[in-house]
Parts: structure tokens; sequence; C-alpha cells
């Protein structure tokens, strides 16, 4: 009885395996990526700026052409690169303190300028490297090692929901929310991704997916666990679906 | 009909592969792996396998490779 | 004879620039060198080039990272306090061997300061400003045709040494207008080529910009490699100016608008019957310690006219070490001393000397 491939590793995945924690999201995320390029054959026109963060060293699991950038500023990296060279797929890939903390500046203008790049957003509501404080993604009682005893709005403010902060930008082409806790979710997060590439292809602006992403690690759960975590409670706040859409069909 | 392998070179025994497969043919493996992890491990003895995907769709590590029988279509023998 | 275009300092480097093959700008506005950013937001597009207002110093600076890394001539220009916001930026961009430009007219400071000329970002400029082991390259010019040159040069030297170089002025150089004739160096055929930049792996391997290094064992090396490569710029990088010192008793030791200054000075001082000379270091990284060394073995009395606290001050001594007397004059806080007081320094010298 023969029997085809029909889900294989993806080419633009190196063979290093990656030193994310079991059932971190980052392995769906980046699959996804690399599974996007190598659909869209563009894996030799394509140059990724890495963050810092738990993905910091994602060059070794990506065979791209590599920035690694200042924490919060691979937008403006992918911006001089952009621009220097137009005709390449520039994306760039960063967790919630990254985009959402010191790279505040960065995103907002990046998204207002309508450059053509493209930003995967991963959103753990955490600090992940670092090990486990409170990110500007953290949910209203949410325990971190900065918030001990739950994030309480009178000391640390309310959480930022940055699909919906961009999306009131005229740069802004796509922006879009996914996650990864399902085998449908990830078909869904993938057809976004795949989107956002495309927007930037065709030339319509700039594109932004935020991945709600499960860390296990940092949220003291089992991998399982944490994607029922991202279910019940991540949606509730930050909702699925697309905040905008390029103009053209 | 269809069959996964789980490469473990990559995985890292997260278990969610166990958790979406609907048929429950994957289970943790007893040995440990070269990585330290008990890794996920495909047991099928009733060919129960559609090769639906949903595991690989999952899989953190891209450590699943899946395969199903092509259905051949054509004039009956 | 080139044609001849009368223009300020500030406007002299961005054109010199574009005819260096600069094709990328990336700044923000800060007195006193908008103009830089200003000529470059018309001319730049007339080139096919891009001209980018960032949102801060800090997003320029990685827009250049950006740029460079994938193999353009790319530059930015700013003032002291944005300068201090890019020093992050720099370290990054020398870690990555990155080249690029970067153009510091130079205001009073510290802090938010005021808008008139200063020489007290010196330190900053030579001896790091940002993080860890790396050097840039420093050209300072005295006069809006010396911007122009050196912004010229300073490409190059970026490109040969894959180094950030800095050209510093002041806001009297930026704002100052003179005749400039703007001279191309040619030499960009014999610059080597950018294999390690990103343009996308088309047929070849992927290629990696990046500056972490978590085995000390690789990073040591790094550093090591890097210190060779600036080691090599000190060899044949120095440049400096020797004025009327063949004979001098005394020399001034200035660089950018205060040596311009200093020259008036002298050639009243000449009148006078005395003999004083001008060391002007043109490059302060690599700064011309040999040339003050060999000048003490003559002369024993050095004046250092500087807008600062006493920055350049203290690598003259350095290169001077005890062999003659290190005398100091300064103004700060934005004013520019006068040849008038640079004269009176000078004669008090003299006095005291007898």
């Amino acid at each position: 009885m023969k029997m085809d491939a029909v889900f294989e590793r993806s080419k633009t995945l190196t063979s290093v395996s990656t030193h994310y924690c079991p059932g971190c999201g980052h392995g769906i995320i980046h699959r996804l990526v690399a599974e996007v390029i190598d659909e869209l054959v563009v894996r030799e026109k394509t140059v990724v700026v890495a963050p810092v963060g738990c993905a910091v060293l994602l060059y070794n699991y990506f065979d791209l052409d590599a920035y690694e950038a200042a924490h919060g500023r691979a937008p403006a990296i992918a911006t001089g690169c952009k621009r220097v060279h137009p005709e390449l797929v520039v994306f760039t890939y960063q967790g919630d303190g990254d985009l959402a903390a010191i790279g505040t500046a960065e995103i907002v203008h990046a998204a207002a300028r309508g450059e053509k790049i493209t930003a995967v957003f991963v959103n753990n509501a955490i600090y992940g490297m670092t090990g486990g404080q409170m990110a500007p993604t953290t949910l209203i009682g949410q325990k971190t090692t900065t918030t001990t005893t739950g994030r309480i709005p009178e000391r640390a403010g309310y959480p930022i929901r940055v699909c919906e902060m961009l999306a009131t930008l005229e740069g802004a082409a796509y922006i879009a929310r996914v996650s990864v806790t399902s085998p449908k979710n990830v078909i869904q997060a993938k057809k976004a991704i795949k989107k956002a590439f495309e927007t930037q292809i065709k030339g319509l602006g700039f594109s932004l997916v935020e991945v709600l992403s499960q860390c296990p690690t940092n949220w003291h759960m089992t991998p399982a666990e944490s994607i029922k975590w991202v279910d019940e409670k991540m949606a509730a706040y930050y909702p699925l679906g697309e905040f905008k859409v390029p103009k053209e069909a | 009909m269809g069959k996964i392998e789980v490469n473990e070179e990559f995985c890292k025994g997260c278990a969610l592969c166990i958790n979406f497969c609907s048929q429950k043919l994957i289970r943790v493996a007893n040995h440990v792996s070269k990585k330290g992890y008990h890794p996920a491990e495909f047991s099928d003895p009733e060919g129960k396998c559609s090769g639906c995907t949903l595991c690989a769709l999952i899989c953190p590590d891209a450590a699943i490779t899946v395969y199903r029988e092509k259905k051949v279509t054509g004039e009956k023998k | 004879m080139t044609e001849k275009r009368f223009m300020a300092g500030n406007e002299a480097v961005a054109e010199a620039a574009v005819q260096a093959g600069c094709k990328y700008y990336f700044g923000y506005p800060i007195t006193p060198q908008n103009e830089i950013g200003e000529y470059m937001s018309w001319r730049l597009p007339e080139v096919g080039g891009t001209f980018l207002q960032a949102e801060s110093e800090v997003a320029a600076i990685y827009m250049v990272f950006g740029a460079a890394g994938a193999g353009a001539r790319a530059m930015t220009s700013s003032s002291s306090p944005g300068i201090s916001l890019m020093q992050e930026g720099i370290s990054y961009i020398s870690a990555a061997e990155l080249p690029c430009v970067i153009v510091n007219m130079m205001r009073c400071g510290p802090g938010l300061g005021g808008i008139a000329p200063s020489q007290a970002d010196y330190f900053q400029a030579t001896k790091g400003g940002g993080h860890g082991d790396y050097h840039l390259l420093v050209l300072a010019p005295s006069t809006g045709q010396e911007a122009a040159d050196l912004t010229m040069l300073a490409f190059d030297l970026a490109d040969k040494y894959r180094n950030p170089v800095m050209v510093l002025g002041d806001g009297n150089i930026g704002q100052m207008m003179e005749p400039i004739e703007f001279r191309p160096l040619g030499t960009s055929s014999v610059l080597p080529r950018k294999d390690w930049a990103l343009t996308g792996a088309m047929g070849r391997r992927s290629n990696l910009l990046k500056t972490l290094y978590l085995d000390p064992v690789i990073l040591e090396k790094r550093n090591l490699a890097n210190a060779q490569k600036l080691r090599e710029a000190v060899k044949n990088e120095v440049r400096f100016e020797s004025y009327l010192t063949e004979d001098a008793d005394i020399v001034i030791a200035a660089y950018g608008t205060v040596a311009r200054i200093a020259k008036t000075a002298i050639k009243n001082l000449r009148e006078k019957g005395l003999k004083v000379g001008l060391l002007r270091p043109i490059s302060l990284y690599p700064f011309p310690y040999q040339a003050f060394s060999q000048m003490a073995e003559n002369v024993k009395n050095f004046l250092v006219v500087e807008m600062s606290m006493g920055q350049m001050l203290e690598d003259v001594k350095l290169a001077i070490c005890g062999k003659s007397k290190v005398h100091f004059y300064n103004r700060v806080g934005g004013m520019v001393p006068s040849y008038d007081e640079i004269t009176t320094q000078v004669e008090r010298i003299v006095k005291e000397a007898r």
C-alpha cells in the first residue's frame, strides 16, 4: 500500500532543533511562517529581522537572510532594508516586550508610514526570556514575577490591544489576530500570515498578524493547560479576527 | 489509510499531538530520547490512522511527517 | 576647474554625501543641523535615493543599520543630544561591522543645553559613547570645504574598514556659508564588494548580521579581530595639519572651528614677532599622538584651545607625556573663543616663559 507524504517539515526551516520550551507557541508560528514562505516561493528574496526575546535566535531556525535587531527596533531596521530593496519580502518577528513596550514608537510609525513590511507579533502576555515579568499585554489579575499578586490597574495600568490600536492608522493595510491553540486555529493563523505576506508582495501597505501564543513555562502550566488559557482567558480580552483588510479585494 | 513518523531529533514531548489525535493513536513513549524527553510515539496496530494531519498541524517542532494512501481514481479494474 | 557653490556647511555635507554615492538618509530634526535633512529631502529623490524623517533618533540610527546591512551607503546626522540617543545603535552597527556615516554638528550641553557651538562631544565621539569595546573613526573639519571633503572620505573609510565613521563638526561649521567645490574621490571602484550584505539568499548561503555571541571564547575572538582592524586604521588613517610649526616656540593645539580662529590669532601674533604655530588634528580617531610627541621634542609650550572643559586636552597630554608644558584655554556653554582671547593667552604664556 503506497503512501505519499502529505505533511512534511518546511524547507525554509533549518535542521536545528529549537531551544523553545515544549509546547511553546513560537514553534508553531515559526513553522507556519516557514510554510507560507515555501508556498509563496519567496525564500530567496525574504529577509527576516529578529527581535530580542525568546525568539532572539530565530535566525538559527529559518534559512533566510537575517538581521539581529536591538530590542524594539526591528521595524526601523526593516524599514531601512525595505527602502533599499523594495523587491524583497521583509518581515519582523517580535514578542510583546519588543513590539508593545520598548518598540511601540517603531511599530506605530512603521504602520503609520505604510511601510511595506510585515510584522509577526507573538503575544504571550509575559516576558519569557527574562523569566516571566509583566508585559504590556499581561491581563488584569494575571500573576507574573513583577505582579506577584496579580496585575492591578491602579499600579500597573491596563493591557494594550495592539491590533485595535494599529488598525486606526491609514498606512496599516492588513491587521489580524489569530491563535494557535488547535489545528483549526492553526489553519486560520496560517491563512492570516499568508494574507499578510501577500499584502506586502502586492505593495498594499503595512501588515501585522498578532498571534496569541502559549507560554507553558512562565505561566506555570502544562502545554495542554496553556492552550486552554489562551482560548479561555486571552481570547476573551484579545478577540480573534481581522481588524483591517486591504481595500483591494 | 495513513501513518505518521515522529522525529525524535525534534520532538520535545509536549504532548499536544496526543491531545488532538481523535483516534488516540499517539502516546508518551516510555523511553527517553537523546534530547532527554519522553517523545511522542505512534502506535496504530489496527490501522485506524486516516492521515488527517491534525497532529502535525499542532506540533511546535515540525517533528511529524504524515503519510496518506493516495486514493486512485479511474476505471475500475 | 569645478564650479564653486555658495552654501552652508550643513548643505555642503549633504551634497558631498550624495556625490559620494549615498542614497539613503535617515534622521530627525535637531538644531543646528536641520539643513542637512532638509537638503536631503529634496536632493535624494533627484538621484533616486530615499530620505526618511524617522520618528526619533533612536529609530533613525536603526534605519541606518537596516540600510547599511542591505549593502547601501547610508547616513544620518544629528547634534549632541540626538547623538546621545544613537549611542546604542552605533555600538550595534560597529559590532555588526557595518559601514555608515554619522554627522554630529555639536551644540553646547550637557542636557538640552543650547544651540550654539561646542566641542564637548569629543569624549563621546572618540572614546566610546556606546557600550563595549569599539571605536568610531572620527574626522573633524574646520571649514565648510573641509566638511564636504571629509564627508566624501568618510564613506570610503566606512566601506574600507566596515565601521561607522563620524564627521564631527559644530553649529558654526554647519551654519556658516562659504564657496564650496565638490571634488569626488572616485575611489568606489576599488572598495571591497559587500558580499556580506542582506539582499535575499538567491543562489547563495543565507547571510546573517548579528551581534549576540553567548560563547565568551568566540566573543573574545571577535573583539580582538575588531581591535586588529582598528589598528590598521590607526596605522593608515591619521590626518592632521601642521601650520607654521617649523620654527614655532609655542604650538596651539585645536581642531574644528577653534583651529580656524586660532589661525587668525597666529597671523596677528606672527606680525608681532612671536613664533607660534598650530597643530590641528583632522582625524580625532585615530588621534595624531605621534605628531604631538615628535613636536614636543623641540616645542616646549603647547596651548590647547577647546570649546569644552578639556577633552582633547587629555589626548594632547597623553601624547606629549610630560615632555613639554601643556596650557589650556577654553570657552563653554556655547561661547566661542575669539582670536583676541587666544592671542592674549599666547602672549601670557610667552611672558611667563621668559
